[in-house]
């Protein structure tokens, strides 16, 4: 069994916690107690129909409100595959919310109002999908029932789809015709639609293939921690833990460390405790060199071919998560993985319009959510690979020392 | 299938040791707090794993009610004893007498609300920046939303309106004096998932986690251990029950099942065929309104 890690994204009008509800509550991941919540909460309401939207909405502004302020993660497993659902807002003052949950998914799920079509919404989580480079697509073209499930209004949707996926550069979209009201090609393929020859959403969500989305070639390991008991029988032990984010490490592999440059060789691996001859991504290690070189939380491990680039002046995609605006000069410390180092945002070159990917060269400062092309320029050198190629050594957060509070999600070019 | 696939236990333990060296790495004073449940057990269990052949960098720490089942309290401190690892137990009694506290009254009478300012004490005390603990986002509906690292202010106080955004596998620890973070690894896993995983690695547990027979009381369709923390009243009927716990809080209000479950196997067998959360089924402090955990964690609970 294996995990996949999707978010939705959408409002409550696109009926996005409505399909949540219904993965959840078709798949038997509701249960009583849950249940008769939902269904106490659902009687204060006018209609007094269950409202499974009311499972997603955590916590009380939220309910008061009815709306999705914050990502809610919400769980369930069938035979074949667990999911982590990250459940994020849709709305455009809430895009740091999405973009949050966006970062870890494998796999997107964008609503479309069958009634509506292609919407500014739809763009702007497209265009999120396309930056924060989510594998895989699935456009769940929702509320058929409404448009007598018509063949003509999806294919129409979908040709109007595939022309932004072409501008964007989205790779693996997949196109599922839905209605999370009625349960319709949810968890069961419907007979509404007869012309339909795909599987049912979570028919989909089970069997897409994920595995070959982890790079098993650019060898990775940023080093958190380094163990040494120091105790008279393990006086030499020297061991360098850390999370493999990419690559395979094996027994006798050369390696360098970065930014230091120092070479040397693995003489050993663990993991969980116990002795390996290789380790691979996302297993958490220990790695034991030849050598007694100089390595300390912040370093990357990586072997000598596909080695990644080194700079103290980067290029980046930057979501501004902070409601103070960030001002080009502002010092602030960039994390990437472990490794912290101070930086200076040197100057905003543009404006990313997230609606219609404009570009906007005449704005020279960012506000809370705001998209912007930046150079930043840091204090000591950096091992990055374009955040395009590798995520996960190509995403980098922005922390106001003054505040500690994140202030900015950095997609490195 | 690649020879390179980590499946989803291993994919979740990973992330799990990820979180905690994290911890390690970013603070000066952690701790892990330990309450000799499933949870926390299987945490130290991943510490394990992250640290040895090295000590924690951290000690064990529990919050003592005095309301506890004494298998947990005697599984606790066997454990740090095996391991050979700090434990720092505080009492919820001490408080009370330190600072005049009213204890709560009632038939089920929970020091869980106390429990709160010992908690804060005991962080003031040792200055610890980060609390390890076992919390899941499959709990409850408030927790569903709270980062892996959560910040709270010096009060101890989570403001769901004003968390980090996390992203990616960043975790951003970063405090002022004073405050401190909470940081929960296991929180993307579910019940299912520390049962499978207990199972898979083999983790013993205390025995009322198993089948066994217990004298209880029968109070709103839940069963309350007969116990001196609890108010017997005249039409308490004491029945003999063979149950066991799925959660391992205080004997005043964690209830327990009905359950012929000797083996993880059959524990297993039971949860997957089971129609009620495990809060639900045996928490009787979370059902007050609709919010109670959401105020709790405001507070400053774990």
């Amino acid at each position: 069994m294996d995990l996949l890690r999707f978010i939705t994204a959408g409002s409550v009008d696109d009926g996005k916690s409505t399909l949540i509800g219904r993965l959840l509550y078709d798949s038997k991941s509701i249960l009583i107690d849950q249940m008769e919540a939902l269904e106490k909460q659902s009687r204060n309401k006018e209609d007094g129909e269950i409202d499974l939207a009311l499972l997603t909405d955590g916590l009380r502004a939220e309910r008061e409100q009815g709306i999705t302020i914050d990502v809610a993660y919400k769980y369930f497993s069938t035979p074949k595959r667990k999911f982590i659902i990250a459940d994020a807002p849709g709305h455009i003052q809430y895009t740091r919310n999405m973009v949050t949950g966006a970062s870890n998914a494998d796999l997107i799920i964008i609503l479309v109002d069958a009634r509506n079509g292609i919407v500014e919404q739809t763009r702007r989580h497209s265009i999120i999908a396309s930056l924060l480079n989510i594998p895989h697509v699935f456009v769940a073209i929702n509320k058929m029932d409404l448009v007598d499930y018509s063949q003509d209004v999806f294919n129409n949707i979908v040709i109007d789809f595939a022309e932004i996926a072409k501008t964007l550069g989205l790779k693996d979209v997949t196109y599922i015709p839905i209605s999370a009201l009625k349960g319709d090609n949810i968890v069961e393929k419907s007979a509404s639609f007869s012309w339909y020859e795909g599987d049912a959403l979570l028919d989909q969500l089970e069997s897409i293939e994920i595995e070959k989305d982890v790079n098993l070639t650019h060898a990775r390991l940023p080093v958190q921690y380094v163990i040494r008991p120091q105790t008279e029988e393990l006086h030499d032990y020297r061991g360098y833990a850390g999370k493999i984010i990419s690559g395979v490490y094996k027994k006798g592999d050369e390696i360098v460390v970065l930014p230091s440059g120092l070479s040397s060789k693995i003489k050993a691996i663990e993991s969980g405790g116990v002795e390996a001859d290789e380790a691979f991504a996302p297993q958490s290690v220990v790695l034991h060199l030849e050598d007694d070189i100089d390595i300390s939380r912040g370093d990357l491990i990586v072997k000598t071919d596909h080695k990644p680039k080194i700079t103290q002046e980067l290029e980046v995609l930057l979501c501004w998560m902070d409601s103070k605006p960030l001002i080009p000069g502002n010092k602030y410390l960039l994390q990437i993985n472990s490794r912290r180092v101070r930086s200076v945002v040197k100057e905003i070159d543009y404006k990313l319009d997230v609606n219609t990917l404009e570009k906007n060269y005449s704005l020279h400062e960012a506000g809370l959510n705001d998209i912007v092309k930046a150079t930043i320029k840091t204090a000591s050198p950096l091992a990055y690979d374009p955040y395009k190629e590798l995520r996960l050594n190509g995403g980098a957060i922005l922390i106001d020392e003054t505040s500690n509070v994140t202030v900015g999600a950095c997609m490195i070019q | 299938m690649s020879q390179y696939h980590l499946d989803y236990l291993g994919q979740l333990e990973s992330e799990a040791i990820h979180i905690m060296r994290e911890v390690a790495g970013q603070f000066e004073r952690p701790a892990l707090l330990f309450s000799g449940g499933k949870d926390s057990i299987t945490l130290v269990h991943l510490a394990l794993k992250a640290f040895r052949p090295g000590k924690f960098p951290f000690p064990l720490v529990h919050i003592d009610t005095g309301h506890n089942f004494s298998e947990a309290i005697d599984f606790r401190d066997d454990l740090a004893n095996k391991l050979g690892e700090k434990l720092i137990v505080r009492k919820v009694e001490d408080t009370i007498k330190a600072k005049n506290l009213t204890e709560p009254k009632g038939k089920f009478a929970s020091r869980n609300q106390l429990q709160t300012y010992t908690l804060l004490d005991t962080i003031e005390e040792f200055e610890f920046d980060a609390c390890i603990g076992g919390a899941r986002r499959d709990e409850e509906k408030a927790r569903a939303k709270e980062r892996i690292f959560s910040v709270r202010d010096e009060f101890g106080q989570w403001d769901p309106k004003r968390q980090r955004p996390e992203l990616w596998n960043t975790y951003n620890g970063k405090i002022q004096k004073g405050e401190n973070v909470r940081v929960f690894p296991i929180s993307n896993w579910t019940e299912l998932d520390v049962w499978n995983y207990i199972r898979r690695e083999n983790i013993d547990l205390p025995s009322i986690y198993f089948a066994h027979d217990r004298d209880v009381i029968e109070h709103e369709g839940q069963l309350v251990a007969v116990s001196e923390f609890i108010r017997l009243d005249a039409e308490d009927k004491i029945l003999k029950k063979k149950v066991r716990y799925r959660t391992v809080g205080d004997m005043t209000c964690t209830a327990a099942v009905e359950s012929d479950a000797s083996t993880i196997n059959d524990i297993i067998r039971e949860i997957t065929a089971t129609k009620t959360s495990e809060r639900g089924e045996t928490r009787i402090d979370d059902k007050v309104s609709e919010a109670a955990m959401e105020d709790r964690k405001k507070n400053g609970y774990f």
